[in-house]
Order: structure tokens, then sequence, then C-alpha cells
């Protein structure tokens, strides 16, 4: 049972992605090209909502489940490690059109050579952990 | 039921992506989707010998969960939700990418001509990819989820940063890179 608000939440996200076309390599494409605002779209009226959810939860008229503060953990200080990475990143999302959240929804969308990006994935984020120490971050 | 079955706009589209945002933070945890490639890496052994994948995996667990979720959406999705409706692309990205050898632009959620697999290099650009994706959303500490829908969500400037590294390299492969690969 503890799971199962888990399952319904990712059933949800796998539906609102493919329903939005936000799983589509085209839309991916045309947003690079400046060619639609679909995409802008999507990215900025989710960023404004959670704006405002994040502003209502800070004031304390949200709390979580289990009553505590809601809050986004605070990501690292840097620049060098967001802005390379980011790019590297944004070179992979552009070529084959997914992120990491997109990659498993096409495949229950039945994108089976989706397995083969997955499994590069996975590779691409070990050589990352081997490789960590003797990065600039 | 017309407007369920239809592509969802991008209006309605945008806040439901908050809401999944929401509603992790509300279940106590956060929004991140490529802590799972992190998770599978523990779950494959990487433990043993790299220290940045020692930890108890089953502490993700409810991310795994929310996983194999969204490849339970997907297939709804296009199984039941669905009308088969072409996306709607501009007809300038159309022109082009005809001229650059893709058919049928918008049928499909993906293009055949690198997903069907039918060439080495499509396999070569699958690989490439899944690679530049699993290590850079690593080093960046996050993807679109995590830093531009999570983070730029809570104002960080961290997740700003990354940001705008994901829009300079998507624009250099699409814009230069890829015409040159097709």
């Amino acid at each position: 049972m503890k799971y199962l608000k888990f399952l319904l939440v990712g059933v949800f996200f796998g539906i609102i992605l493919v329903k939005s076309e936000a799983v589509s390599w085209y839309r991916i494409y045309e947003m690079f090209r400046f060619q639609s605002f679909h995409m802008y779209g999507i990215i900025s009226t989710a960023i404004v909502s959670g704006i405002l959810f994040l502003q209502f939860s800070k004031r304390g008229y949200i709390k979580s489940i289990k009553g505590a503060n809601i809050f986004v953990p605070k990501k690292e200080k840097g620049i060098t490690r967001y802005f390379v990475g980011g790019i590297i990143f944004g070179l992979g999302w552009a070529l084959i059109g997914t992120c990491p959240g997109p990659m498993y929804i096409l495949l229950g969308t039945g994108v089976f050579s989706m397995f083969i990006v997955i499994a590069a994935a996975i590779l691409g984020t070990f050589i990352y952990g081997v490789l960590k120490n003797k990065l600039p971050h | 039921m017309e407007y369920i079955l239809n592509p969802w706009p991008w209006y309605i589209s945008g806040p439901l992506i908050a809401i999944i945002m929401a509603l992790l933070l509300y279940f106590g945890k956060t929004f991140g989707m490529s802590s799972n490639l992190s998770t599978m890496c523990t779950i494959l052994g990487a433990g043993k010998r790299i220290n940045f994948f020692k930890m108890n995996w089953k502490d993700q667990s409810w991310n795994i969960t929310v996983v194999i979720g969204a490849i339970i959406g997907g297939f709804i999705a296009t199984q039941y939700l669905s009308n088969n409706s072409i996306t709607n692309l501009n007809s300038t990205t159309i022109t082009e990418l005809q001229q650059m050898g893709f058919k049928n632009s918008g049928v499909s959620l993906v293009p055949d001509e690198i997903f069907k697999l039918s060439s080495i290099k499509e396999l070569l650009i699958l690989i490439t990819g899944g690679l530049l994706v699993g290590f850079g959303t690593r080093y960046a500490g996050g993807c679109t989820s995590g830093h531009a829908i999570s983070g730029l969500s809570s104002l960080q400037k961290p997740s700003l940063i990354a940001v705008i590294g994901f829009f300079i390299g998507g624009l250099i492969m699409t814009n230069i890179i890829l015409p040159l690969i097709f």
C-alpha cells in the first residue's frame, strides 16, 4: 500500500507526458529550432505553477502528509558542474529527444529500442561515478 | 471525451506536471527522474567498487516505483487515451526534417529514422544519446525534472545554470550537429 501512491503518481506522470507530447522527439527538435511555443509553454507554466505551490508551502499553507514543511532540498553551490554537465545533457537530450523520465515512458508506449538508450544512460551515469573525483565541479 | 483523446494543450500540461512535483513533495519525496539511473547502477553492483554508488538502494525503491508507474502510464496513454492524432508540428519543421530524410514527421512520437534500429548508425545514435544524457545528468546533478521543474520552481541558481547549459547543448545538437549526421 505504501508504494501504491508512488505507482499512481508514476502512471499519472506517464499519461501527462504522452498526452502533452513532451515525449515526442519532434517536439524537442521544434523547440530547439524555435519553431513552436508548445514546449516553452509547457515548461514555463509548469515552473510558474511550481513557484506558486512552493511559495504557498513556504508560508505554511501546505504541509506534507506527515505534517512537515514542504521544500525542495538546496543544490550544492557551484558553476562548472552545472554548466558543463548541463551542456552534455542537452546534447544528448536533443539527439535522442528524451530525458530520463520519457525514456521509460516511451518504453511503455512501445518504443522498445529505448532499452538501448536506458542501458547506455545507466552506463553514462556509471562512467560519471568512476570519473567523479577527476572532474571539475 | 474528445478533450482527453486529443493531445493536451500546453497550458493544461504544464500545471499538471507541477502537480506531479507537488504530489511527490507532499509525500515527503522530491521530483527527479535521473536519480533512478544511479539507483540502477547500485542495484547492478557498482557500489562494491565505487563509493559514489554506495547506498542502500531500498531507500530509493519509491522512485523505482514511480518509474514502473511511468511505463504503465505510457502504455495506458497510447492504448486507451489516444485517437492516433498526428502531432501538430510547424510546417517549417516538417519541411526541414523532410530535407534531412525524416519521413512521416509527427505521425509517431519518435522517428523511425533513429529508433527503428535498421542500421549501425541508428544504434550508435541511441548509444551516444543515452551516454550523454546519463553522464551529463549526473554531472549536472539533475535533469529536466530535477533542475528545470523542481530547481527553477524553488528559485535555485545552480538549476538556472544547469538549464542554461541544457539549452546551449540542445541548440548545438539540433542546429549544428544533427544537420551534419542527417
